[in-house]
């Protein structure tokens, strides 16, 4: 996490790793691909989609006759990217083009692997260029090539000849997440060890972590309120099963906790305590990492442990009054 | 149908990067504005919210729940949410008032695109099996868009580069717009291109912001004692996601929706194109029929700034504010989405 004056932010990737499943028109053409073959679809009209589509784009109707196709074909539409971003099939300049291909009505897209820019035309000839390895993905067509190119590349045989069903279709995206002003305002008070909430300037409700509005008047919190250490449970739940990527081990007690002069509770951690003990209603601190560890996070805070007060009604629960209130 | 009055609408700066603003911070001036326009306190006093947004621009999980928190839904409100530009959000509550569900309803619209790399980000929407994974992004859809139209001659460079002078000199007088400037096309012709044959000026910018609007039956913009603008109709059709039996060189979904709202019906004294490359405001005058008697983007359009999920819902809100100020009497916006115009919405606005 970097930080200047007022921002907060924090670079991050977001995956998601999905399995598709493909129904038996895309897992046709994709079973072909992996065999180096094209094949496309006959449409209501009689003419060749490429590639292949469950349903006729005019009628609706459901298609299932495949035609094989040429693997060469024209450039119908094409344009030049000088700079590939990192996500881009290929690391050097290159063309994505609309193609379409001997025995097909309809263009597809891939992208050229031309060198140069005036190289590429519209209305040229280009051929595929199969992936050393095929696996039954849209890569196993390493990019088109102009037709005169020769290719010399070794081709193993695919791995499989079973039908098609599914494929990997992992996403990655990455981010450089920015805090919110309120967000923001409460870390760096957290990196100094305090906690630091805000008070709604209409129903004089207190919130921690704030977000920068009440969300029940919806108006704009700039008030800040200074809170203590202690907190009372609202809630918790007990904690059995692993989390990937999470060192605690289970069992272990999360806990809904509404500091003393807070209306909103939060989620942490409650230990030094036998997990059987937690009630709701239970007074607790919190304990905080040695100083030179606290960063811009909650996990400044250890955990919540009990202390020796009576325990609060539940009725009373997020209604404590503070001085000031 | 029933007229709905347009009676309120804000928008924020678009910014290149918004900074330290989380989704409420971003939301709240521009509901507080509308709020103020129409003389109401909150969302409690409307019938209906909706707004329109999309997560994965900002890689914040229910980023759009989030801002529900700017809304003060305490007593609970009716509000819906559509993950796509907040013009179709004003498509579902215009429904709801056709129907007799509502009389008024707040709309807003957001988006913070600069955490993430967003022509890569959009890559995502396109077919998961064939385009997603080769991460074919926008720009390239639209670049190879152009390059159909100057091939077969129906466009020149010099074409493309007049509607981005226009735009950039337009989006002077535009307190919003980021960027302006008074450029000549022969000037903006001298760059280099970007993706060839787009030029960067091709291409709209990336921005942050927000905007929010208030429509209600015009019984109730009477009662409100607020001028207002008239949707006199809304329409939206999309095309096929295979993009390969698409003509690219025509809009026909524009087509289908303007003839559906009457667009050819009266003089349109202005229009607000969503036309996020310059060749596309080329294909969607013509799809709609515009002459040169209409003004089109006064704004500067989304070439001056373009806030996605919000600036669809800016383009209704300029032309109703037009309208407002007396400055037309009869006007059209156009809102899209999806690779090289796929789904278009049009609405044909009126004066009192």
């Amino acid at each position: 996490m970097s930080s200047s004056a007022e921002i907060l932010s924090q670079a991050f990737t977001l995956g998601y790793t999905y399995t598709r499943s493909t129904g038996p028109i895309v897992g046709q053409f994709l079973t072909s691909l992996r065999a180096r073959k094209m094949v496309g679809i006959k449409a209501s009209d009689g003419k060749v989609l490429m590639p292949p589509v469950e349903f006729d784009p005019v009628s609706a109707d459901a298609l299932s006759e495949f035609v094989d196709v040429a693997d060469s074909g024209v450039v119908k539409t094409w344009c030049w990217v000088k700079q590939p971003r990192k996500a881009h099939p290929s690391d050097k300049p290159f063309a994505w083009a609309m193609i379409q291909l001997d025995g097909a009505d309809t263009p597809m897209l891939h992208w050229v692997d031309a060198g140069d820019e005036a190289a590429m035309s519209t209305g040229m000839r280009v051929k595929v260029r199969w992936a050393e390895e095929t696996k039954g993905l849209m890569s196993d067509i390493n990019g088109f090539v102009p037709e005169a190119v020769a290719l010399l590349g070794e081709l193993k045989p695919a791995a499989s000849d079973e039908q098609i069903t599914g494929m990997e279709a992992p996403i990655y995206l990455t981010y450089n997440f920015t805090a919110g002003k309120a967000t923001a305002r409460y870390l760096q008070s957290m990196k100094k060890g305090k906690l630091v909430g805000q008070r709604c300037p209409n129903c004089r409700n207190v919130y921690i972590p704030p977000r920068g509005s009440c969300a029940a008047c919806g108006v704009p919190t700039e008030e800040e309120v200074t809170l203590g250490n202690k907190a009372t449970v609202e809630s918790f739940t007990i904690v059995y099963i692993p989390i990937p990527g999470n060192p605690i081990k289970p069992p272990y007690v999360i806990a809904n906790l509404v500091l003393d002069g807070a209306n909103l509770s939060f989620l942490h951690l409650l230990s030094e305590c036998k997990n059987e003990d937690v009630r709701i209603g239970m007074r607790v601190e919190a304990l905080w990492k040695p100083e030179a560890e606290w960063g811009y996070a909650m996990e400044n805070i250890q955990y919540f442990k009990p202390i020796d007060e009576p325990d609060v009604p539940v009725d009373q629960i997020g209604k404590l009054i503070d001085e000031g209130r | 149908m029933r007229d709905v009055a347009i009676v309120a609408f804000a928008q924020s700066n678009c910014q290149r990067d918004a900074g330290a603003q989380n989704e409420v911070e971003l939301i709240m001036p521009v509901l507080s504005e509308v709020f103020k326009q129409t003389g109401i306190k909150s969302a409690q006093d409307v019938d209906f919210t909706c707004s329109g947004s999309c997560d994965y621009q900002q890689g914040a999980a229910f980023a759009f729940v989030a801002g529900v928190d700017a809304l003060g839904a305490v007593p609970p409100i009716k509000e819906s949410h559509v993950e796509m530009d907040a013009a179709w959000a004003l498509y579902e509550a215009w429904l709801k008032i056709q129907m007799g569900h509502a009389e008024s309803a707040l709309l807003y619209g957001f988006g913070k695109s600069s955490p993430g790399e967003l022509p890569i980000v959009l890559s995502q929407q396109l077919d998961p099996y064939y385009l997603a994974p080769l991460w074919v992004d926008t720009i390239a859809f639209a670049a190879m868009q152009a390059r159909t139209m100057l091939d077969s001659g129906e466009i020149t460079e010099a074409d493309m580069a007049e509607v981005v002078a226009r735009s950039r000199n337009n989006a002077l007088a535009n307190p919003h717009a980021q960027l302006k400037g008074d450029q000549t096309a022969a000037d903006l012709l001298k760059e280099a291109t970007y993706v060839s044959p787009l030029r960067l000026h091709d291409c709209c910018p990336i921005s942050d912001g927000a905007c929010a609007m208030i429509i209600c039956t015009i019984e109730k913009a009477e009662e409100w004692g607020k001028p207002y603008a008239i949707i006199k109709g809304i329409d939206h059709r999309i095309e096929t996601h295979h993009i390969g039996s698409r003509d690219l060189s025509r809009s026909v979904s524009t087509e289908i929706a303007g003839e559906a709202v009457g667009v050819k019906n009266g003089k349109v004294d202005v229009a607000e194109l969503y036309a996020p490359f310059s060749h596309q405001e080329i294909i969607l005058k013509k799809a709609l029929g515009l002459g040169d008697d209409t003004v089109i983007n006064p704004s500067g359009g989304v070439l001056a700034g373009n806030v996605m999920m919000a600036s669809g819902l800016s383009r209704i809100g300029e032309v109703a504010m037009r309208i407002i100020r007396g400055e037309a009497t009869r006007g059209v916006a156009h809102a899209t989405s999806g690779p090289c115009l796929q789904q278009n919405l049009v609405t044909v606005l009126e004066a009192k």
